[in-house]
């Protein structure tokens, strides 16, 4: 009598299995991935935090950078940056001008005709990441660019990587700086009557 | 003289400050500066010039800094960006 139940309780067992395992194969599967997301999730939450980025703080160091920007270059060039978001740097002995723009690459022209010569793809970074990471605040990166820039020219155009205009930047969007650059003088030369003094041509 | 450093997540940092003219605080300053140097920062005095306009001059010991230079600053030093 037993037997009989016993082999009946098997095989419906294994039927039962048989008709399951898809079903529970799957949620096993799904479950797994779920946890290896949610572990994920927690490293990365874990990471964040170590990282210790704070909206905050970096406002508070653009601040900074901002008002030390503003102590090194001139009047004319802070209100620059200020109206426009960049710096024009003059060259050294050719008749060509860098556009300056944070975090993004310099741009050589000619003011003459507005011609665009190339962009010079360049950062600096700073590899012991205080706050988990390289990049300066953007005005101190603008404020790098000038210093190079203005002190040595070759030396940092050197360390630059150098390609033709549109590569990274939006050769449309460099001619409508440059107008709005030019528009923003005229206007400025009109309220001032006089010619603002830049910074020195670059070395 | 104060050597300031261009920090991520920050800005500027005061790094040393003092006078040249006193012996202790100019070996403060130089081994401050060494520091910066050995770490392989770019340093840079900016001044104004005669006319009005605006410059930085890149140095590389301290020696090469004007006595009268109120800041160094200090930047981590160019590579090239995106390929």
């Amino acid at each position: 009598m037993l037997l009989p139940l016993g082999a009946t309780a098997i095989v419906a067992t294994v039927l039962l299995w048989e008709l399951c395992r898809t079903r529970v194969l799957g949620l096993l599967g799904r479950a797994r991935s779920e946890l290896v997301r949610r572990r994920a999730l927690a490293r990365g939450t874990e990471g964040a935090a170590q990282l210790g980025y704070d909206p905050g703080r970096e406002r508070r160091a653009e601040r900074r950078a901002r008002e030390l920007l503003r102590s090194c270059v001139n009047e004319e060039e802070w209100a620059m940056y200020r109206d426009l978001g960049f710096l024009r740097v003059w060259g050294g002995d050719e008749p060509h001008a860098y556009l300056v723009y944070p975090h993004r690459p310099i741009v050589a022209y000619l003011p003459r005709t507005g011609a665009l010569l190339g962009e010079h793809c360049v950062a600096f970074p700073d590899h012991s990441r205080p706050y988990g990471s390289a990049r300066l605040p953007a005005a101190d990166d603008v404020l790098a660019k000038w210093m190079a820039l203005t002190a040595d020219e070759r030396r940092v155009v050197g360390e630059a990587n150098m390609h033709l205009p549109g590569r990274q930047l939006d050769p449309g969007r460099v001619k409508a700086d440059l107008a709005r650059l030019a528009r923003w003088e005229r206007e400025r030369l009109g309220r001032a009557g006089t010619r603002g003094l830049g910074s020195v041509r670059a070395a | 003289m104060k050597l300031l450093r261009l920090k991520p997540g920050h800005g500027e940092v005061v790094l040393a400050e003092g006078d040249v003219g006193v012996p202790a605080q100019e070996a403060e300053l130089i081994e401050a500066f060494r520091r910066e140097l050995d770490a392989g920062m770019w340093a840079a005095v900016p001044r104004e010039r005669g006319d009005g306009r605006r410059e930085a001059e890149m140095v590389r010991s301290f020696a090469e800094v004007p006595r009268d230079a109120e800041r160094v600053i200090f930047f981590p030093r160019a590579a090239g960006g995106a390929l």
